[in-house]
This record gives C-alpha cells, structure tokens and sequence, in this order.
C-alpha cells in the first residue's frame, strides 16, 4: 500500500496580507479557502474532506459549519507548522482509500495583530514551564550544541538568510524584501545565543489553503499537474533524557520514508522548500533529509549554494519565512504553495527553478530543542 | 534570571507527588526501571524505554555537565539562561542556571542543583560548581 500518485494538489492559495487587524480569523480561513478552490477551478460545493490545525477557531466542527461545508472526511491533526506537510499525506491516504475526493487544508491567524494563546501542556509541565522555553532560544540551544559539535559558524547561518532575502525581493507581497549580506545578519543584535535577529523568521498575520484531489479529478482541471509520490511523518523529543541529541531532528526519520516512497533520492531533488522558522531550522533539516552529511550543514549552505539560478539547491524562492511570511507562526502551509508554484512554472521568472520536475517541501511543528513533530512531502510534476 | 521573575508553583499530581515532596526537602529525584535498569527524567510511572510499570524513585547526586544552553537576551523579565544538563545518572534535563554570569557558560561545565522558592514546591535549577 503506497499513497505514491494517488493524490494531487490541484489548488494552492497563499494571503497576499502580511498584516490583518481589520479581518476575523474564521474569515481569513474562509478567504484562503476561497482562493484556493478557484485557483483549483473548484467551489465550496465539491469539498468532501477538510484538513484543519490549533490555528482554525474552534477546531474543525466549527469550522466546517462556519464554512458551510458538508464533508464525509475530517482531520484535525496538530502538530504545529507542520501540521498541513502532515495534513497533505493524510489526505493522500484519505483519497487513496475512497474516504473523500476533494480535501481542502486551511491555515489563518493573526500572531502580528495579538499574542496567541498558549498552547495546552503537556505531562512534563511541572518540569519545564518555568525555565522558559521559547521559540528562539529552544532553536539556540539546537545551534549552540551544533556549533560545538561540528564547527557550524555564525556566518554559514547567515547564509541561510542571505539566500532567502535575494529571492524575497522579487515577491512584492514579502514582508522583507531587502537583500542583506552576512555582515548585516552578523550585525544584527543577539536575540537568543547564538541567534541573531536575522536568524529568525518574522511574525505575520494570513494564512494559505491548498486542495488535494484524486487523479481523475486533477486531470479534468485546467492548472497544470502536480503530484504527491511520497510522504513521511515523524516525531523526537527528550524520550526520558536519554542520550539526548539536539543536532538533529525528526526529519531523519520522515525524510527517508518520503523518499523511499517516492523511489528518488535528495540528489534528484530540483527545489526544496525548508521549513526556516530559524536558520538553524534549515541547516539541521537540509543534514537530516540527506542532502549534505551530518555536520557539513554550514559548508552545504555558505556561498549562495541555496540561491535560485546560483547555487545547486535553490530553497525558499518566494522569500521564505525569514523574509516573506510565516503566518500564524506555522511554515508548512508556504512550504507546499512555493513548491507547487515551482513545480507548475508559476514562481517569479528571477527564481523559477528551470524543468523543475521534482520539489520537496519539508517542515517541523514545535520546538526543535525540546519536542517536536516533522513531515516531508515530495512532489512531482507530471 | 532577574529577581523581579515570579517563580510558577508546580501543580503537581498523583505521579508526581513524590519529587515535590522531597524536593521540599531539598532532595533531588530521578525514576530508575528496576526491569531494564534505565533512570528517566521528568518522572513517569511506566518507564519510557521498556514500558514496564517497575519504576522507583532514586534520590540523584544532582550533578552533571551542561549538554547546551543559550541565553535568552530579549525577554520582558530580563535575560535569562535556559539549557539542558546531562546528570551524573544519565538522563539530560531542561533547566535554567542560576546565580552565575551567564558569558561564562560554556558546554561541559560541571554544574550541581539549586532549589528555588516558589509559592508551592521549590523548583529545580542549576548553577555552575
């Protein structure tokens, strides 16, 4: 059993807003959705499954009746920004086992306009609330220990940065479109050690949908095809502190079922869309899928190696959430939209990777320096 | 750590009882399967390698070496040291360390407990020997 070409995404929608104090949350989850069934050339009326996460006001029941949706397949798997990476397998297996035909995934929130809630505890409250994990310094300590482990450098971080802010200057809906230079991330001030301000992703409101679909269904629409053929999901955390290894994350395991799946390896990859809520997020994750060794991260990404037409794995064309958007905290909604627009030739001409015929779009949900969830998704154009 | 921060009370429950108490008493506890042998940390009832439900509570030397850390330099409640400790009996830990200057951390540092007071049970943190 293989979800391998069973299931297409046939709409993608990403908020052009960067900024929504004037719209309700449920709203940017139905605009999102709006945009995602008519770029699909589908309506409301044909969605059978929805995908939703922490983000939908209420969860998924109210969702759907806020939407006005009649579906015969829900699944509101949580696993922080890498939610919708999961959400997309699920409704491969969905539509594979006939369970629904047209599945619609939503993402919205407004983390720029107010705080968001605290998310639930967990068993280990008592033993780990009060020392103040946040994202920035959970991703720190990732990066501490790497650097102490294979010589990882402020400045290959920056490198990181450095790529996503060339390719965000061509995306007029980037909430950084500036280019900046290593210096200028070095510059920057220290926000968590060894994390520059630079280092981190930014905070926006919006959101993003995406409609996955049967073959026959894809191939009746008019956008040009795109396929799943392989998907992986995975979990790390502490496990009761032993032999405890933050250098590396869950995408060691999902990333190697996504590829086994799809019968490709990284080398055959012509884009990539990494999950970059920090830069170490995307150094650790470029190791863990395979695509440099463990440890030669730093040399993989220095140099431009991640820029669009200069480098041998282009990443995060529309600019990323180091500069573009990250909405409701959560990256993996954007991390699917870009790779499908490479996959259909619909990026900017200035990053359009050229027969871009196989994407990845790989994510983490969580904290990566304490618990957390990944999920790959390799795409194809067909 | 700023002195201005307000220590949360733990919550505690059934499970959990027993650390609190002694660390009440300043004694700091860690769980070790008496099936597989293994000690754990936070403490659970079934051990989280074999699954078997003989755990039992051992007091900990409370030293160990800092695994990593980062300093969190823009927070509302001042600057303040978050990382994890590798104890003597195995298992790593998330704490803070405390009562140190923090630009001298560094990885592998021997550091040992300090309970703290809260409104309920001390809390756990660690501060460089």
């Amino acid at each position: 059993m293989t979800i391998k070409g069973k299931a297409y995404i046939a709409g993608i929608y990403e908020h052009p807003t960067r900024h929504a104090p004037d719209k309700s949350t449920a709203q940017l989850h139905a605009e999102v959705a709006k945009g995602a069934l008519e770029d699909a050339g589908l309506s409301a009326k044909d969605v059978d499954g929805y995908f939703c996460a922490g983000d939908a006001p209420g969860g998924a029941w109210p969702m759907v009746d806020y939407l006005g949706l009649k579906v015969r397949h829900i699944d509101s798997t949580e696993t922080g920004g890498c939610s919708y990476l999961i959400h997309v397998g699920h409704a491969a297996e969905a539509i594979a086992a006939g369970k629904c035909s047209i599945a619609l995934i939503t993402l919205a929130g407004k983390p720029r306009t107010g705080p968001m809630p605290p998310r639930a505890a967990g068993a280990e409250a008592d033993f780990e609330m009060a020392y103040g994990a946040t994202t920035h310094n959970a991703y720190g300590m990732c990066a501490m220990r790497h650097m102490h482990d294979y010589g990882t450098t402020s400045e290959q971080l920056a490198w990181i940065k450095v790529a996503a802010s060339h390719h965000a200057q061509y995306n007029p809906h980037a909430m950084l479109k500036e280019v900046v230079t290593v210096e200028d991330v070095m510059n920057s001030p220290m926000i968590s050690d060894p994390l520059h301000r630079m280092d981190c992703c930014v905070v926006t409101d919006g959101g993003g949908a995406l409609i996955v679909t049967t073959p026959e269904i894809a191939k009746s629409l008019k956008k040009p095809l795109v396929r799943l053929i392989g998907h992986g999901e995975a979990m790390k955390g502490p496990r009761g502190g032993k032999d405890l290894d933050l250098t590396y994350s869950a995408g060691v395991w999902s990333g190697p079922r996504a590829f086994e799946e799809a019968g490709i390896t990284p080398k055959d990859i012509k884009y990539a869309s990494i999950y970059d809520s920090f830069t170490i997020t995307v150094l650790m994750q470029l190791e863990d899928l395979g695509f440099c060794k463990k440890g030669d991260g730093g040399k993989f990404v220095a140099d431009g190696n991640l820029i669009s037409g200069v480098g041998k794995l282009p990443f995060n064309t529309d600019g990323g959430g180091l500069c573009s958007n990250h909405p409701v905290n959560r990256g993996g909604m954007t991390k699917v939209i870009e790779a499908v627009r490479q996959l259909r030739g619909e990026a900017h001409p200035k990053v359009q990777v050229q027969n871009c015929d196989l994407a990845i779009a790989h994510g983490t949900g969580g904290l990566l320096g304490v618990r957390h969830a990944a999920s790959t998704c390799i795409l194809e154009r067909v | 750590m700023s002195e201005a921060k307000k220590l949360p009370a733990p919550v505690t429950n059934p499970e959990t009882k027993a650390f609190w108490d002694a660390a009440a008493e300043g004694k700091f506890l860690i769980k070790r399967c008496t099936a597989c042998g293994e000690a754990h940390y936070f403490p659970r009832s079934i051990c989280p390698f074999c699954f078997s439900d003989q755990t039992v509570w051992e007091q900990s030397a409370g030293e160990g070496e800092i695994y990593t850390f980062s300093i969190m330099r823009k927070s509302p409640t001042g600057p303040y040291a978050i990382g994890y400790v590798t104890l003597k009996e195995g298992p790593s830990l998330q704490t803070n360390f405390v009562d140190c200057d923090f630009d001298a951390l560094r990885i592998g540092q021997k550091v040992r407990v300090v309970f703290k007071p809260t409104d309920g049970a001390p809390l756990p943190f660690f501060t460089p020997v």
